[in-house]
This record gives structure tokens, C-alpha cells and sequence, in this order.
């Protein structure tokens, strides 16, 4: 079984010199859910540019189900779909006509499109805009045009470039759930995100990329096990003597809250331990829940650091 | 080559093609009537009447081809440029360049759209121009052939300079530097033979003087060239426009970064 998609030794230099991507491996098997997280300009959209089409790659290859791009670009385009992360629609257009006029370009019959733009423009919420030209539309539900957009032919692998930008929390967890649908009907879904909460809670395997870099590519839950410090909050009588405690890395956040980083191999008995002997009393206590983001610090980090060697080796 | 999917595909791009300059007909369609009537009330009533014969014919009569020509050439030619730019302009045309739309279908649905327009435009003058002068028809295919390929060689150069535009401005440049001035020295108000020799030939390479005169022809059987040269001039432009239009969209200028 081919993979969903194949990326090795992929380089970009645009005009003008800059080098986007320095060599991007990676894999994504069939039925995935994908996340490509990075910081603004790390490469996401330009990788996602080259699996489209839309960008021309300096080197490398990639293949979209077993088809390589280079010899076989009509059948891997047919394969994809794509919500890009800017609005690339014509405005003027209604809404229906956007839908239908896509399916065209796929070669999809004109009444099998009919029946599909009903059935996402329902799913999505945007039936009644139907006959509206799309930039009548709120942003959201410009979002979720182009995701029913990118529908319009079935494809196998949907690939999704900040799809909850912008977007309020209740829509955001409303197309999470349609995503996580999409998935389980066996497509395969790549996103890309700067929310880490979104990946945690949609992906199974992730990849980090920085400056042009995959500088992880793991499973979620490895990737998770793989901090091994806990930050907790303790709230406390306020006590002066908050002041000076300084084990655990402890950070005084006012007068009666703590934060502390706990090592996997540390017990937290043993904070307990020390917050008494200074004389410290523990209302309640919770972790703060910012695993990924110090994981993405310490993975940019190390990024920037391979930049720089790429730098000097020239 | 021509799957059923890639007919489906260009039926999709000439059926939003030809949607796009009905619904802003005030702008596509409405110009060029008007453009016309004001043409043939002061060149035709008014001063036509002090020109006399033109080639054996009545000056309205004679330049009646041409005007329709004119028109043609305009129309075809800015629909492609202007639409084929705003879907780059609003990056719609990502969604063609997404999807497994042959070049060749991309290229045969612009222009096949600018031939509408430019054939719609033409029949409307035609109607108008029935109301100052009867049109005559000495070949009915000539008309048809000659426009069909007029309008085809130009929507071929719009898509070509909107392929080249970075700006709205880079699609007027080349109609109003280019086009007018070889349309207006076209032979479209006056028979080449009444010039000078030596302008005489400088006309003879403007391509525009070839389609004029085949048209003419087709309306009253007189031309200031041989129709085997027009012919020629229009098989040549059509299949060297269509060739750069290609090569340009498969390297992705001005389409991909
Ligand atoms: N057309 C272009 N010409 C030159 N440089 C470009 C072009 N497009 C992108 N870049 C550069 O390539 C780098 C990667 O851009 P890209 O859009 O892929 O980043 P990204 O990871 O998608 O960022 P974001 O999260 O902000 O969307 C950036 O430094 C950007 O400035
Ligand atoms: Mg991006």
C-alpha cells in the first residue's frame, strides 16, 4: 500500500535567493491525520504549495498515493484536495457556482456536483448563502466554503493550511468534528496549525518543522512522553516565605501562587515535602497545560540551532 | 487526449467564462453598440456623404466590415486579458491549477470565452448596423471563418498579456499602444490602395489589414489583398500565439512562485 503521501529531499529556493526548504523528508500513510506544525515562515505553506502544484520546487520528490508528481501529476492532483490558507476564490462568484465550477475542473458530472454541494453546504452551515456571491461571506464561512470547495471531487487526501484561523472556538471545535468524520470515512487529513491544542486533540502523528526543517516527526503520544517535565500551579495561604523558595525551578507568580517544574524521575511527594518545611499551605493544586508549546520552544530551538550550522558549513 | 473529464473540465471554464461578460453586460456588451452608432451617424451620415464611393461602394458600406471587426478584435481580446488577469489578481485561478486541467483545456476555454464575447459583440454591431445601411453578404462562410479566427488569434494575445500583467495597467497598455493604433491603420476606414506606395507596403505587415479585408470580402466580395495571404496570416498568428500560450502556462509564468 502506497503511502498518502511521500516527501523526500525536498528543496525550494525562490527567486531572489531565499531557501525556503532545506530538505524536506517526509511520510504520511493512508488514513492518517496529519499535523505540520512550525512558526510563521517555517515552510508550511510553500511544502504544501509543492504537493499542489502551485509552487515549483528546486528539488526533490513527491508522490500522492503511490503517483509522483513529476510523471504522473494529473493522477496525483486528482487525489488531493486542498483548503489553502489564504482565500483564493473569486468574490463576485455565488457560493454555488464556486462549488460546481470546481467540481467541473475535476471532471465530476454536473449532477453528482449538484447533490454534493447540497449535502457540504449543509453539513458546513452554508445552505441558506448558497446564492450569494462569496464575499458576502463572514470569514468563517469563507473558510468553510473553501473546505466544501476542496470536497467537491472526494478526495483521498485533504490537506489543510490553517483552516481555524480566525475562527471563534465554538466553530473551531464544530469543524473539528467534521474533520475528525472526514477521517474516520478513511480520508486522509493533513493540517497545519499553530494552535498545538488543535493538533493534540486531531492528530496521531506530527511533524515539526522550522527554517525549512523537519526537526520532528513522531507520533503524538511519543511526542508527549518525550517531555519530561511537568510545570504545576500550586495555589497557597499567602506567606511570605513564598518568596524564598527556590526549589523546582519555583517561580513566584504573586503572593499565594506558585509554579514549580517537576522532572518524570522527581516525585511529587517530594515537593510536598519541601513546601512544608517552609512552612507552606496547599490549597489546591493543577498542571499547567503547556506541554506542547514548551516542546515547539525547545524543537524551534534546536531548529534555529541546524540553521546556523547550515549557515557556517558554507 | 480528450477525456470525458477534460470535455466536462472546459465546459466548466466556457460556461463561467461566457456567465462572466453577460453579467456585466452593461460593460461588455452595451459599449461596443454604442461605440457603433455614434461611428456610423458622424462617418457615416455626416461625413461619409462628402467621402462619396470608396472602392465602388458607398463609404457606410464599406466600412461596416470593418467596424464589426473592430469590435470583434477589442472584445476578444480584453475579455480574455481582463478575466484571465482578475483570476490571478483574486487567485482564483488556483483552483484551475489545483485540479487536472490539462493546459490545453485551460488555454482552449479562455479563449474559447473571448470568442464568444467577440462573435456576441460582432452580431451585435451587425444588428445595429442593419439600421444605417443594408448589409450585403457575398460569402456567408468567409464572414464566419475570418471571425472566428480573428477572434481566436486576439483572446490568444489577451490571455498571453494577462499571463505577463502584474497590474490592471499592463492590460490596457498593449490595446491602447498596440491595438488601436494597427486597428485604426487596418484599411478598416479606407482602402489601402488609396495610399501611398511606400505606405503601402509599410501596411502590408500589419496583420490586422488581413482580417479586415477577408471580412470585407466576405460582406462584398472586394479585397485590397489576396485571401490565400489572410489566411496565412491568420493560421500563422493562431498556431504561434497558441504554442507561446502553452510553453508560458506549463513553465507557470507569472502562475507559480
Ligand atoms: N513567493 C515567495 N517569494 C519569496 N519568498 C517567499 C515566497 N513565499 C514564501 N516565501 C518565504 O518562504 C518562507 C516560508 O514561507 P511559508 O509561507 O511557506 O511559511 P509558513 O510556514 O506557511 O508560515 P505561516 O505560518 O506564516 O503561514 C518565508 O520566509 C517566506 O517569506
Ligand atoms: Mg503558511
Amino acid at each position: 500500500m502506497p503511502s498518502a503521501l511521500a516527501i523526500s529531499g525536498l528543496e525550494k529556493t525562490y527567486k531572489g535567493g531565499f531557501h525556503a526548504l532545506k530538505g524536506i523528508e517526509l511520510n504520511v500513510e493512508q488514513g492518517d491525520f496529519f499535523a505540520l506544525l512550525g512558526p510563521n515562515g517555517a515552510g508550511k505553506s510553500t511544502t504544501i504549495g509543492i504537493i499542489t502544484s502551485l509552487v515549483n520546487k528546486t528539488a526533490g520528490k513527491v508522490s500522492v498515493f503511490g503517483h509522483d508528481i513529476d510523471l504522473e501529476l494529473e493522477q496525483a492532483k486528482s487525489f488531493i484536495g486542498l483548503v489553502p490558507q489564504e482565500f483564493n476564490f473569486n468574490q463576485f462568484e455565488p457560493i454555488m457556482k464556486i462549488l460546481l465550477n470546481q467540481a467541473g475542473y475535476y471532471g465530476v458530472e454536473r449532477s453528482i456536483a449538484l447533490g454534493r454541494a447540497e449535502k457540504y453546504l449543509k453539513q458546513l452551515d452554508l445552505w441558506d448563502k448558497r446564492n450569494e456571491p462569496a464575499r458576502q461571506l463572514s470569514g468563517g464561512m469563507k473558510r468553510r466554503l473553501m473546505i466544501a470547495r476542496a470536497l467537491m471531487h472526494e478526495p483521498k487526501i485533504l490537506i489543510l493550511d490553517e483552516p481555524t484561523a480566525g475562527v471563534d472556538i465554538e466553530l473551531r471545535r464544530s469543524m473539528w468534528n467534521f474533520l475528525r468524520e472526514l477521517n474516520q470515512q478513511g480520508i486522509t487529513i493533513i493540517l497545519t496549525t499553530h494552535y498545538l491544542e488543535e493538533a493534540e486533540m486531531l492528530c496521531r502523528n506530527i511533524a515539526i518543522i522550522d527554517s525549512g526543517i523537519i526537526v520532528e516527526n513522531t507520533d503524538m503520544k511519543s511526542l508527549l512522553a518525550k517531555l519530561d517535565i511537568e510545570t504545576f500551579v500550586f495555589d497557597l495561604k499567602p506567606s511570605t516565605a513564598l518568596q524564598s523558595f527556590k526549589q523546582f525551578n519555583a517561580r513566584a507568580v504573586d503572593d499565594h501562587t506558585l509554579e514549580v517544574d517537576v522532572k518524570k524521575s522527581q516525585t511529587i511527594n517530594r515537593v510536598f515535602d519541601e513546601l512544608n518545611k517552609h512552612g507552606l499551605d496547599v490549597l489546591s493544586m493543577r498542571n499547567k497545560s503547556n506541554r506542547l508549546e514548551e516542546l515547539f520552544v525547545n524543537l524551534v530551538g534546536r531548529g534555529q540551532l541546524a540553521d546556523e550550522n547550515v549557515v557556517k558549513e558554507k | 487526449m480528450a477525456s470525458s473529464k477534460n470535455i466536462i473540465a472546459l465546459k466548466s471554464i466556457l460556461h463561467k467564462e461566457i456567465h462572466r461578460f453577460m453579467r456585466i453586460w452593461v460593460q461588455t456588451l452595451v459599449p461596443p453598440a454604442i461605440t457603433i452608432s455614434l461611428y456610423f451617424v458622424i462617418f457615416g451620415s455626416l461625413i461619409g456623404a462628402r467621402i462619396g464611393e470608396m472602392a465602388g461602394f458607398d463609404y457606410m458600406s464599406f466600412i461596416v466590415p470593418g467596424l464589426i471587426m473592430m469590435s470583434v478584435i477589442t472584445n476578444s481580446y480584453s475579455n480574455v486579458a481582463s478575466s484571465f488577469f482578475s483570476a490571478k489578481w483574486q487567485r482564483n485561478v488556483e483552483e484551475m491549477l489545483v485540479a487536472p486541467v490539462p493546459n490545453w483545456v485551460i488555454v482552449a476555454g479562455y479563449v474559447g470565452g473571448g470568442m464568444a464575447r467577440g462573435i456576441l459583440v460582432g452580431g451585435i454591431v451587425t444588428l445595429v448596423a442593419m439600421f444605417f445601411v443594408d448589409i450585403q453578404i457575398h460569402s456567408f462562410a468567409i464572414i464566419i471563418i475570418t471571425v472566428a479566427l480573428t477572434s481566436a488569434t486576439f483572446a490568444l494575445g489577451g490571455l498571453i498579456n494577462a499571463i505577463f500583467a502584474g497590474s490592471f495597467d499592463d492590460i490596457s497598455i498593449i490595446p491602447t499602444f498596440i491595438l488601436t493604433p494597427l486597428t485604426y491603420l487596418g484599411g478598416v476606414f479606407y482602402s489601402i490602395s488609396l495610399l501611398p506606395e511606400f505606405w503601402q507596403g509599410v501596411s502590408q505587415i500589419n496583420p490586422i489589414v488581413y482580417m479586415v479585408n477577408a471580412f470585407r470580402y466576405g460582406f462584398l466580395g472586394i479585397s485590397d489583398v489576396s485571401l490565400i495571404h489572410s489566411f496565412a496570416v491568420l493560421g500563422i498568428f493562431i498556431v504561434s500565439l497558441y504554442t507561446i500560450a502553452m510553453v508560458l502556462i506549463s513553465k507557470g509564468i507569472g502562475l507559480r512562485s
